[in-house]
């Protein structure tokens, strides 16, 4: 992408901080040539995780592949509101398929890639959870264990948003959707086993695995650079909090993601070849109650009597995590 | 070069002298023979600058020819059956976006239940998924028709399904005389796309697009069909022109000259009807037969000048639209609807009960003498059917 000049309004608060850092050190968003892979003027609803975290995702990825890649996209949320004909917020190269299959057309591109000896070109595939955990699931283990080279990326906002909030095989144990209502005795999503793609991911043994949120979005962008600098399968599973759906303001995106980390039922790491080799530690662990409160999928729980006994089961689950990963510097 | 060869290598070979640089694999009965040449071909370095991915279901092998094709990339996948089924979804998305995939399918019944041998019931299944689809009366035919295909649905931008009758043609062995390397390279141009995903130039493929403009799309994917029906015959007739045969193109008169019967079909078969009507011929019957090639797009008019002069026409169809009759006989009558002539269906063959002269003798013995009822199951055991209507103990009437 030739360069393109941002006006110092859309730059971001981050921009500030930037200023005292080296140049190498500044976030993508600060720099004025970034190349705006979703441009201003898309149709997701206010204080959108999803458009947020895939503008810094691609931003960071067009940087890492000097402006030379190609993007799949599942069908979703992320589709919908970014491409309704004749518009298009995209300014990469960009192609949407199919709800199921952009693990795999991500495949096709980098074989095409491959064949014409277009070494230069990276591929990203993406998708929201209902396209990657649910009904692109075969096609991103495909992707995995063949040693694809491309990144993929989830931004997960537990639920099939784009057709109303339904439950997915992300959303957790106990969340109001469309189709898990609180009603009756149990109300809200069944406690299952729940689907962790990133620990899936991790056992095809694949390059780089990394979780990130909206909530850090340095974070975010040096994950997506980590990936870049790495080739075969690479997955990245991103929080991506949904005002809609989760029934919070719009204004408490980031808070909320945040709060969904410092709970520890997020956790955020990094892994390699399988391997965790970082995690992001719990800064000031708040207790998974302030995590559900503010979020009206969950107010079930916090009407008459309080549904103690099933935040204490939310809080093991977050127990666990912290367990798992280490995430209390202390509590190793 | 002339070679006695089974069909499936014989395409293998030939797909490979079109020089894909993504295909696209996952293996089914009764492709998998074409697929397992082509790895070869690309392990032993006889096809190069081509990928050979090994995906994990038909729907991911064609949403990877997906992505190819969209790259720029020529592709090809092949399948059968349950896997044509399995890829439906991904058939309507390439080509909704004009792409120009090849695919052979191994034609086999679809279940349940479950059944790996030959009719048409797979394809015929996927008639309004946009795909040109090309049937193969042989093996010559069936090399012949991929070459064609690349040039066809690169020229148009839309994908082909290049059909062959399972196990019946992909593996018959017999003399095929496989397209040369040169002569292919002079026949089939590079591919090059109208719109490919490339950082230079960034497209956005795949849009939504809502009830402004979704007929209009839709009204343009008719219109490219229609195309082919002036592209299938050209590129036919350069084909013959440059390898000195007849192969493709949208249908094929046999012995209509003056016939007042003229039985219709698809595929192999076609062999075993020619065999039977110059048996009906040499006893004096004015019968002769019209082999449709070309069956999306369905060549209306072709068919109506090839037909028009005739009395009755017998269509013999290899699937079974359930409730209805016969797929092909439902296109043909709509294509002779000026016409007065009267139509018979026959469906026959299905899930590889093979299709004898005897049989399509005695019935079209029947249908010159017009007993033949509008729609009959060629060989039907009506003990079997009775049986399992009324099974012995249930029957109601039972005293």
């Amino acid at each position: 992408m030739p360069y393109q000049h941002v006006p110092f309004k859309q730059t971001g608060t981050l921009v500030l901080g930037n200023r005292l850092l080296a140049p190498e050190q500044r976030t993508v968003q600060a720099d004025q040539r970034r190349t705006n892979a979703l441009s201003v003027g898309h149709r997701a609803c206010q204080g959108c995780g999803e458009a947020l975290g895939a503008r810094y995702v691609l931003d960071a990825a067009m940087r890492a592949s000097d402006g030379q890649m190609v993007v799949a996209n599942a069908t979703g949320c992320l589709e919908v509101f970014s491409t309704p004909y004749p518009e298009s917020s995209w300014r990469i190269a960009w192609m949407h398929s199919l709800f199921g299959n952009a693990p795999a057309v991500a495949t096709g591109i980098a074989a095409a890639l491959k064949a014409k000896g277009r070494t230069d070109v990276r591929v990203v595939g993406q998708g929201g959870d209902g396209g990657t955990v649910d009904i692109g699931m075969g096609c991103l283990s495909g992707m995995f264990e063949r040693g694809d080279d491309v990144l993929y990326v989830c931004y997960d906002n537990e639920a099939y948003m784009n057709t109303g909030v339904q439950r997915s095989g992300a959303t957790p144990p106990a969340a109001r959707t469309a189709t898990t209502e609180a009603v009756g005795p149990e109300p809200g999503n069944v406690f299952g086993t729940g689907k962790d793609v990133p620990r899936i991911a991790m056992a095809h043994d694949v390059p780089y695995v990394a979780t990130a949120t909206v909530a850090d979005l340095r974070d975010l962008e040096a994950k997506v650079e980590r990936a870049m600098t790495l080739h075969g399968p690479r997955y990245l599973h991103v929080l991506v909090p949904c005002p809609l759906g989760w029934g919070t303001a719009s204004s408490q995106t980031i808070e909320i993601a945040r709060l969904a980390v410092e709970s520890g039922l997020f956790p955020v790491f990094e892994a390699e070849h399988g391997e965790v080799t970082s995690v992001l530690p719990i800064r000031q662990q708040v207790a998974v109650e302030d995590y559900l409160r503010p979020q009206k999928r969950y107010a079930h729980l916090f009407g008459d009597p309080v549904r103690t006994d099933v935040i204490a089961r939310l809080q093991e689950i977050a127990d666990r995590n912290i367990a798992r990963y280490g995430l209390l510097k202390d509590a190793s | 070069m002339l070679q006695q060869v089974e069909g499936s290598q014989a395409v293998a070979e030939t797909v490979a002298a079109c020089r894909p640089e993504v295909i696209c694999a996952y293996p089914i009965s009764p492709q998998t023979h074409i697929v397992e040449a082509l790895s070869r071909l690309v392990k032993s370095g006889e096809l190069t600058n081509c990928e050979y991915v090994t995906v994990e279901s038909e729907f991911a092998a064609m949403s990877v020819a997906i992505g190819a094709s969209a790259t720029g990339a020529r592709a090809y996948t092949a399948t059968a059956s349950q896997g044509l089924l399995y890829m439906a979804e991904a058939l309507f998305n390439a080509s909704g976006l004009g792409l120009p995939i090849v695919m052979t399918v191994a034609n086999r019944a679809i279940g349940a239940p479950i059944n790996i041998w030959n009719d048409h019931s797979d394809a015929m299944s996927m008639r309004d998924s946009g795909w040109l689809q090309l049937y193969a009366e042989d093996n010559q035919e069936a090399a012949d028709l991929h070459v064609q295909a690349f040039r066809i649905a690169e020229s148009l931008s839309l994908p082909v399904m290049v059909c062959m009758d399972g196990f019946v043609l992909t593996h018959a062995v017999e003399r095929v005389d496989l397209p040369e390397q040169d002569a292919v390279d002079a026949f089939l141009p590079a591919y090059e796309p109208r719109q490919v995903l490339d950082p230079a130039e960034p497209y956005s493929i795949g849009a939504m697009v809502g009830p402004e403009a979704f007929t209009e799309v839709r009204y343009l994917a008719h219109l490219r069909q229609l195309d082919a029906l002036t592209a299938i015959p050209e590129v036919a007739d350069d084909f013959s022109r440059r390898f000195g045969r007849t192969s493709g193109g949208l249908v094929r008169p046999y012995r209509l000259d003056d016939a007042e019967t003229v039985v219709v079909a698809l595929g192999s078969v076609l062999g075993t009807i020619k065999d039977t009507v110059d048996q009906l011929r040499d006893d004096g019957e004015r019968i002769g037969v019209l082999g449709i090639t070309t069956f999306r797009p369905f060549p209306a008019e072709a068919v109506r000048k090839a037909l028009r002069d005739a009395t009755r026409v017998v269509v013999v169809d290899r699937a079974l639209a359930a409730g209805m009759g016969g797929v092909v006989g439902a296109d043909v009558r709509v294509a002779l609807a000026e016409e007065s002539m009267r139509v018979y269906d026959v469906v026959a063959g299905l899930g590889g009960r093979p299709i004898t002269k005897a049989s399509l003798h005695t019935m079209l013995r029947a249908a010159v003498t017009d007993t033949l009822p509008p729609l009959s199951f060629l060989d039907l055991d009506t003990n079997v059917v009775e049986e399992q209507r009324h099974p012995a103990g249930r029957r109601p009437d039972r005293p």
